[in-house]
């Protein structure tokens, strides 16, 4: 079946290409046009034979990240085993055909078939990650609340004082030097372009110029439990993290109870209301119970390598109280511990005086914590802001 | 030795073999492309998958003169494209005014010429070379930061590089470039829309069977066998760092080098630290899980030899 594709002229290969571009774009790959004329000529450099090379051929032009893999390859699948595919997909453009569409291909994952179905064409490049992790969320287990929080319930006090910490929160965490060079009045290194530069001006000297090392924030990557237990806090910290996220270049953002959401592209929009709308929509297990060692090990497999380079001060939200009492928990703060230039964690409990580290998440946690904090109330929030100011510096082992 | 460039898809595959390169038909269809379309290869993959060999064996086949920008935080333009020599320049101007030609205007044109350049990898690799096109690795670009990123965005797509003092110097012949990114960071879009991008994964058993061979031809195949299945074994258990390639082939080496001709479980103890990098891992699979991972190995080895005799 897939030679009688493939073996059609040359005409009906580019328009192939065309239409299986366009359900790559609607299923949230980034395929812009000039990509699609690229896979045209690279088709025709290979030249029309077996389809694995088809495949790695387009594969090459259209896929920008790993994670995009298992979406290229069902579209695929579906396409250029299906001859019919094409007619169905312009079928789709017309909404009566469209509920057919979707009823036979249930077996495809969601984002294809919504692609196939919907008559909209969306240039979603940035949604493919999260939208994976979306599907998985079917195979958990009953334990998690899948629930949509109503971010409009916010009283009128709460969002007041939302907006206050945003006015107030400037987060200035140190700057550490960078090995990159700026010019400077006076310091300890030379500007030889500057200086020879300027000795061609000067009459008959050579006028020294300097430069000096540029400083630049370390990236921020925040850990926020959005729990059953930490639902009365977990809103604040939301607005929280908008500001941060809004205020400085390389923040990473994630909540968790029951699994891990990178919420950083959600938090990108100006406007609170719209990213945390988004977020509600993204994020499925609010309210629910925590796994903070599962968490955690998504995070050191998945994410730490990808967001923590470059020194980053890794930030925990969360009351420590683990329902599953994980023995992995422990091992996988000191993974984290270990690969971060700093790590903070947030306590919104630690406020009762009373609070000692009985439960057993927070006994395994806190040994691995550069710094452990109280943030029940928005003055903790900005004592907070006075803490993070002093971390840009680091532990012994990281001083340079 | 092949000079010219392939023209199929096998040839590249071949290509690659001749420099023991053991590559999939996906890689070699990439690689082929990206030759054929004068576009970048961008390679992103775990550590130690042979990204950066593709680079060397294609330098070394096509005997072309491999030019390496190894990237790090903060490299800057001044290490990785040009930069000026400044002793000479100052040399310069001490001569004119000693020679009282002491005209600026003219002195400044003269100072910031081609001629008081110092080339660094990336002007390198625009420059014509006699044995064709220089092969141009850029070796794992996430260490480096955003800025530099978007400073490559010109000499992938155009292949020029500007210089203000002197202008615009564009390639004669584009170079072959590779990039490798390990993706401590994701690299921004607009520099991967530039490229063709493929994902080196783990070889299969197979593969890694014929890597080993090709790499090691001394070993005992048996070995060989065990190591590689060992291995892809690993790569199934939940592990901070699975072991790549080049630690595969560490590690048979190491293995060889203490004369053994078969895994047991004191050899892999031993030597466990060639494969696995983190300490974490290594308490973890030694001793009982890697007595009874070599068991697994055993029987399938052995189930294989009575399927195959």
């Amino acid at each position: 079946m897939s030679e009688s594709d493939t073996s059609a002229p040359e005409g009906r290969i580019a328009e192939n290409i065309m239409y299986f571009a366009r359900l790559l774009r609607a299923a949230g790959l980034a395929v812009g046009p000039g990509k699609v004329l690229d896979a045209i000529s690279g088709v025709k450099i290979i030249g029309i034979g077996a389809q694995e090379d088809l495949y790695w051929c387009l594969f090459s032009q259209f896929v920008n990240r790993v994670d995009q893999r298992d979406i290229f390859d069902q579209a695929f699948q579906l396409f250029w085993r299906n001859p019919h595919i094409m007619e169905k997909m312009m079928g789709a453009m017309l909404p009566t055909i469209k509920v057919e569409a979707e009823a036979e291909l249930e077996q495809m994952s969601r984002r294809l078939a919504e692609a196939i179905g919907s008559p909209e064409v969306d240039f979603k490049p940035e949604s493919a990650p999260e939208k994976i992790e979306f599907d998985a969320s079917f195979t958990y287990s009953s334990q998690e609340v899948l629930q949509e929080t109503d971010f409009e319930a916010m009283s009128v006090e709460e969002l007041a004082e939302a907006k206050r910490i945003i006015a107030r929160l400037r987060l200035p965490i140190m700057d550490v030097p960078t090995r990159r060079f700026q010019r400077a009045g006076h310091g300890s290194s030379v500007d030889m372009r500057a200086t020879l530069r300027a000795a061609l001006r000067a009459a008959d000297s050579i006028p020294l110029k300097f430069k000096k090392p540029k400083r630049r924030h370390p990236p921020l990557v925040i850990l926020c439990d959005i729990s059953g237990s930490m639902s009365r806090y977990s809103r604040m910290f939301l607005h929280f993290m908008h500001a941060i996220t809004n205020d400085r270049d390389r923040v990473h953002a994630f909540v968790f109870a029951t699994r891990l959401t990178n919420i950083t592209r959600h938090l990108g929009y100006r406007d609170v209301d719209v990213a945390l709308d988004n977020i509600a929509g993204a994020v499925n297990d609010w309210s629910g119970g925590t796994r903070i060692g599962s968490c955690l090990k998504d995070f050191n497999n998945n994410w730490s390598r990808r967001v923590l380079g470059q020194g980053a001060i890794t930030l925990i939200l969360s009351d420590g109280l683990d329902r599953e009492a994980t023995e992995g928990l422990s091992w996988q703060m000191e993974r984290l511990t270990k690969s971060t230039r700093r790590l903070i964690w947030i306590n919104p409990l630690l406020r009762y005086d009373g609070f000692e580290a009985k439960a057993s998440g927070i006994r395994a946690m806190l040994p691995h914590v550069d710094d452990f904090r109280s943030s029940h109330n928005l003055n903790s929030l900005a004592e907070l802001a006075i803490v993070l100011g002093h971390s840009g510096g680091s532990r012994s082992a990281f001083a340079h | 030795m092949t000079l010219s460039l392939p023209e199929s898809i096998e040839d590249t595959l071949v290509l690659l073999n001749q420099g023991d390169y053991i590559a999939d038909r996906s890689l070699a269809t990439t690689l082929f492309l990206a030759l054929k379309m004068g576009r970048p290869l961008f390679l992103e993959g775990e550590a130690g998958v042979g990204k950066t060999e593709i680079a060397k064996v294609l330098s070394h086949s096509l005997g072309r003169k491999l030019v390496r920008l190894q990237c790090y935080e903060g490299l800057d333009i001044s290490s990785a494209v040009y930069e000026w020599n400044y002793s000479r320049q100052m040399i310069e101007i001490r001569l004119a005014e000693a020679a009282g030609n002491i005209d600026r205007d003219n002195l400044s044109t003269d100072v910031f010429s081609e001629e008081f350049l110092i080339e660094r990898p990336l002007l390198q690799a625009l420059r014509k070379d006699d044995a064709g096109p220089p092969v141009l690795l850029i070796d794992e670009l996430d260490r480096t930061d955003e800025p530099f990123e978007a400073y490559l965005l010109e000499i992938l797509s155009d292949y020029q590089i500007s210089i203000p003092e002197v202008g615009t110097i564009k390639a004669a012949q584009s170079p072959i470039v590779i990039i490798t990114s390990n993706r401590t960071r994701e690299i921004h879009d607009a520099l991967k829309r530039r490229c063709l991008y493929h994902w080196v994964d783990y070889p299969n058993a197979e593969r890694e069977l014929e890597i080993v061979a090709a790499k090691l031809p001394d070993i005992n195949k048996r070995l060989s066998e065990q190591v590689v299945a060992f291995v892809q074994g690993l790569r199934e258990k939940d592990l901070f760092k699975l072991p790549g390639i080049a630690e595969t082939l560490d590690w048979a080496d190491a293995l060889t080098q203490l004369d053994q001709v078969a895994l047991d479980s004191d050899a892999i103890d031993n030597t466990l630290g060639a494969l696995l990098k983190y300490q974490d891992d290594i308490a973890r699979i030694r001793g009982s899980e890697a007595a009874k991972l070599l068991d697994q190995v055993k029987a399938q080895l052995s189930d294989l030899n009575v399927a195959s005799g």
